[in-house]
C-alpha cells in the first residue's frame, strides 16, 4: 500500500503551489512533511486526498486513484480544526464515523475505547462547543482513525496541545503505524518529526528541497557539528578552512563544519594550545538542516 | 448512496430535534389553530356581558323615529337592544359614562322631515355599533323621503335592488365564474405556501452549508463524501424538513378547520373554493411546488458555499430572495390578470415559471404543449444548477476569506476546475 506521487504541480492561476512534486510513501511508515508556511503542504494533502485535482501529474495509492469509493480506508486530521459545535461527542462521531462506512455499533464501541484511552470517557455526551481546545483537538484526533484508516493524513496534528497530550497522541500514532497504518504527516515541530519519521520531505516554495530517509538526509547534509569547550582562547578556529560558522558560547564554541575532515584539521589545531574539556562532533539536526535549506532562500 | 443517505437522515434529524424548529412549529400550529378557532374565540372574548345585547339608550324629541329604528335594526338582525330615554340629553350622557348603556343617540328631524342623529359613546374608535345605527338610521330616512314625495314602498324597492349581471365564457374550455374562484383560491394558497417554504427552507440550507463552513468541520465531510452528495444530501433533508412541517401543520389544519366548519362557512372558505378543488391543478401544484424548491434549493447551496461564516449567508442569499418576491409580485398581479403579456412570458422563464406557471395552469385553459416546454425549460435549469452548483460547492467549500460574490464565484470554480 504505498503511496506515488508523480510529478505533482498545482497551479491557482499564475501562482504555483507545488511544484513537480514526486514522492514515495512506503507502507506502515511514518512519513514526515516539512515546510514553512505557505509552502504547500496542504494543497498537496488536498490533492492526494482527491479534494482537488492535481494541475499535472499523478497521484497513485497501491497503483490506484483515490476516490470516494476509498473514503473507508483514509482518516484526516485537517490543519484547521472543525466540528460541529452544537453536536454531542457521540453524535458528531456516529455521523462522522457513518460517512466513512461505519455502522452506529461500530462507532460506538470503537469510541468508548478511544475515550478511554485518552482518559476522557466523560466527554462522550457532552457538547463539542464545551469542551476545551486541547480536548476538542482530542476528539478530532479520534475522528480521525476512528475507522481505522489505511491511509492516515495528519496536519499538523500536535498544534496546541500540552506535553502531556502530545505524549498521548504520539503514542497513539506510533500504535497505529505498528498496525499497518501508513501516516503522513506535517509539522513545524522539528523534535517530533525526528522522533516519529523514518522518511521525510521538506517542502519549501512548492518544491522538494530535501527528500529521504532521516539518516541518509543527515549524512549527505555533510556539514556537521562541532563543540568544543577548552580554557583557551578559541577564536583562531573560524579561520580554519571549512569553517563554515563560529559561535561563541560560555565555555567555548560551536563550529559548523563542512566535513569530518575539517574537524579532523580543528583537532589537529587544538593540540598544544591547553586542556580541551569536550570536543565532541554531532550529526546535524533536523532543525538546522531545515534552517539552511528553507531560511537561506527567506533573505 | 448508502452515504447520500446518512447525509440526509443526519440533515433531517438534527434540524427536526433542534429547538428553534420544534418551537417555530409550535409557534405556527397554534397560530392555525387559533386562526381557525377565530369565530368561537371572538364570540366568547365578546360576550362578556352574557348573553345580552349592547344597550343603546334613544332619545326621539317626534316619537315618530323609535319604532321604524328598531323594526330596521331586527330586520338587520343587529343584536341591539334600543331603549326610549326620556330624561334628556346630560342625563343620557353621564348614564354612558356610567356604564348603563354603549352610547345614546338622539334623533331630530330635519326640514323635510327626515331623520338626522347624533351618536355618543365612550370612543368612536369602536365603530361596530354606530355602524349599524347609521345604516338603520338610512333606511328610516329613504322610507320617510320616499313616503313623503308620495312613492310606495314596492317602488322603491324595485329600484335599490341589486342588477342582475353574469360574465359567460365563450372559450369551451374556459373556467366557470365559480370554477375560476375556485382556482384563485388554491392558486393563491400554492403561491403563498410555495413563497413562504423556498424563502425559509432556502434560507436554511445556506445557512446550514455556511455553518458547516465557518464550524470548519467541511474539510473532514468532503473527504469522506463527494460534495455533490453531500449536496443533494442536504437539499433533500430539509426538503423533507418542510414536508414534515407543512405536512403537521396541513392535518392539524384541517382537523381544526373540521372541526369549526359551521362557523367558517359562508366565510373566507368559501371565497378561496377549496371545497372541491380540481384534482389536475392538484397535481400541478405539487409538480411546481418540488420543482420549485430543487431549483432555488440548489441556488442557495450553491451560494452558501460562498461565503465563511453564517453572517454572510443572509446577505448571499439576498438576490435570491429578491427573485422570488419579483416572482411573487408579478403573480399577484397576475391572480386577477392571467392573461397578460407579462404573465405569460414570465411564466416561461425557470425563476419565475413554478409560480406562474402554475397560475396560468391553474386559471386558465393553458395548451398541453406550453406547460411542457415550461417544465422542461425548469427541469433543465435544474440539471445546469445542480452541475455548476457542485462544481462550485466543491471549489467553494475549499475556499475561506472576504471578497465580493462575483469573485469567490470565479475563484470556485477555478478551484474545482479539472485543467487550468
Amino acid at each position: 500500500m504505498t503511496l506515488s506521487l508523480n510529478q505533482v504541480t498545482k497551479h491557482f492561476g499564475a501562482h504555483t503551489a507545488v511544484d513537480h512534486l514526486s514522492l514515495t510513501i512506503p507502507e506502515s511508515q511514518i512519513f514526515g512533511f516539512l515546510g514553512a508556511n505557505g509552502a504547500g503542504k496542504t494543497t498537496t494533502f488536498r490533492m492526494i486526498l482527491g479534494l482537488m485535482d492535481a494541475s499535472e501529474g499523478s497521484i497513485q495509492w497501491n497503483n490506484e486513484t483515490i476516490d470516494y469509493s476509498k473514503s473507508h480506508l483514509i482518516g484526516y486530521l485537517p490543519e484547521e480544526r472543525g466540528l460541529y459545535p452544537k453536536l454531542t461527542v457521540k453524535d458528531q462521531l456516529i455521523y462522522l464515523g457513518k460517512l466513512r462506512g461505519m455502522s452506529k455499533q461500530e462507532v460506538l464501541s470503537e469510541l468508548d475505547h478511544w475515550l478511554e484511552r485518552f482518559r476522557v470517557p466523560e466527554y462522550k455526551n457532552k457538547k463539542i462547543e464545551e469542551l476545551s481546545k486541547g480536548n476538542q483537538q482530542k476528539i478530532q484526533f479520534i475522528s480521525a482513525v476512528i475507522h481505522k484508516p489505511k491511509l492516515l493524513i495528519l496536519d499538523e496534528p500536535f498544534s496546541g496541545l500540552d506535553p502531556v497530550n502530545v505524549e498521548q497522541l504520539k503514542q497513539a500514532v506510533v500504535n497505529l503505524k505498528e498496525n499497518g497504518t501508513s501516516i503522513v504527516f506535517s509539522s513545524h515541530r522539528m523534535e517530533h518529526v525526528e522522533e516519529l519519521c523514518e522518511h521525510l520531505c521538506i517542502l519549501h516554495k512548492g518544491k522538494p528541497v530535501v527528500h529521504g530517509g532521516l539518516k541518509e538526509i543527515k549524512r549527505s547534509f555533510g556539514k556537521k557539528n562541532l563543540v568544543v569547550h577548552a580554557d583557551f582562547d578559541l577564536t583562531y578556529l573560524r579561520d580554519i578552512p571549512g569553517v563554515v560558522s563560529y559561535r561563541a558560547v560560555g565555555e567555548g564554541c560551536e563550529l559548523q563544519v563542512e566535513a569530518e575532515e575539517v574537524a579532523e584539521r580543528v583537532f589537529e589545531a587544538l593540540q598544544g594550545k591547553g586542556f580541551v574539556r569536550t570536543f565532541d562532533l554531532e550529526e546535524p539536526s533536523l532543525n538546522d538542516i531545515f534552517i539552511e535549506k528553507v531560511g537561506a532562500s527567506y533573505e | 448512496m448508502n452515504k447520500f443517505w446518512v447525509v440526509m437522515s443526519h440533515t433531517y434529524f438534527s434540524r427536526l430535534k433542534s429547538k428553534t424548529f420544534l418551537v417555530t412549529t409550535g409557534i405556527i400550529l397554534l397560530l392555525i389553530v387559533a386562526l381557525t378557532n377565530f369565530q368561537g374565540i371572538m364570540d366568547s372574548v365578546g360576550s362578556d356581558d352574557e348573553g345580552s345585547a349592547p344597550k343603546v339608550a334613544i332619545i326621539d324629541e317626534t316619537g315618530d323615529f323609535f319604532n321604524p329604528l328598531e323594526e330596521q335594526l331586527n330586520a338587520q338582525q343587529a343584536e341591539l337592544e334600543l331603549v326610549s330615554f326620556q330624561e334628556g340629553e346630560e342625563k343620557a350622557k353621564q348614564a354612558v359614562q356610567d356604564g348603563e348603556y354603549r352610547g345614546v343617540l338622539t334623533l331630530q328631524p330635519s326640514e323635510n322631515g327626515t331623520p338626522s342623529g347624533t351618536y355618543y359613546t365612550k370612543q368612536i374608535a369602536e365603530n361596530s355599533i354606530s355602524g349599524r345605527l347609521q345604516q338603520a338610521l338610512q333606511q328610516v330616512k329613504v322610507s320617510v323621503a320616499t313616503e313623503n314625495t308620495g312613492i310606495d314602498q314596492q317602488t322603491v324597492n324595485g329600484i335599490f335592488a341589486p342588477v342582475a349581471f353574469e360574465k359567460v365564457a365563450l372559450d369551451k374550455e374556459a373556467k366557470t365564474e365559480e370554477e375560476l374562484s375556485e382556482a384563485r383560491g388554491l392558486v393563491y394558497i400554492m403561491l403563498f405556501l410555495l413563497y413562504i417554504g423556498v424563502i425559509m427552507y432556502g434560507n436554511m440550507i445556506a445557512q446550514e452549508v455556511a455553518q458547516e463552513k465557518s464550524s470548519r468541520v467541511m474539510e473532514i465531510l468532503i473527504s469522506s463524501v463527494s460534495p455533490v452528495t453531500q449536496m443533494f444530501g442536504k437539499i433533500l433533508g430539509i426538503a423533507l424538513l418542510g414536508v414534515t412541517q407543512f405536512g403537521l401543520i396541513l392535518i392539524v389544519g384541517v382537523q381544526s378547520v373540521k372541526a369549526n366548519m359551521e362557523n367558517l362557512e359562508g366565510g373566507i372558505f368559501t371565497y378561496f373554493g377549496l371545497g372541491d378543488a380540481n384534482t389536475s391543478t392538484l397535481i400541478y401544484a405539487g409538480v411546481f411546488f418540488l420543482l420549485g424548491y430543487l431549483l432555488y434549493a440548489t441556488l442557495a447551496a450553491m451560494l452558501g458555499s460562498l461565503v465563511s461564516r453564517t453572517e454572510d449567508a443572509q446577505q448571499v442569499v439576498t438576490p435570491m430572495v429578491l427573485l422570488i418576491v419579483a416572482a411573487f409580485m408579478i403573480a399577484m398581479y397576475g391572480l386577477n390578470a392571467p392573461e397578460t403579456m407579462l404573465v405569460t412570458v414570465t411564466s416561461f422563464i425557470p425563476f419565475f415559471a413554478p409560480m406562474l406557471m402554475f397560475l396560468r395552469v391553474g386559471m386558465l385553459d393553458v395548451p398541453v404543449w406550453e406547460v411542457g416546454i415550461s417544465i422542461a425549460l425548469l427541469i433543465g435549469t435544474i440539471l445546469l444548477l445542480a452541475v455548476v452548483g457542485g462544481r462550485i460547492y466543491r471549489g467553494g467549500v475549499l475556499m475561506y476569506g472576504k471578497g465580493n460574490i462575483v469573485k469567490s464565484f470565479k475563484r470556485a470554480f477555478q478551484l474545482s476546475k479539472k485543467e487550468s
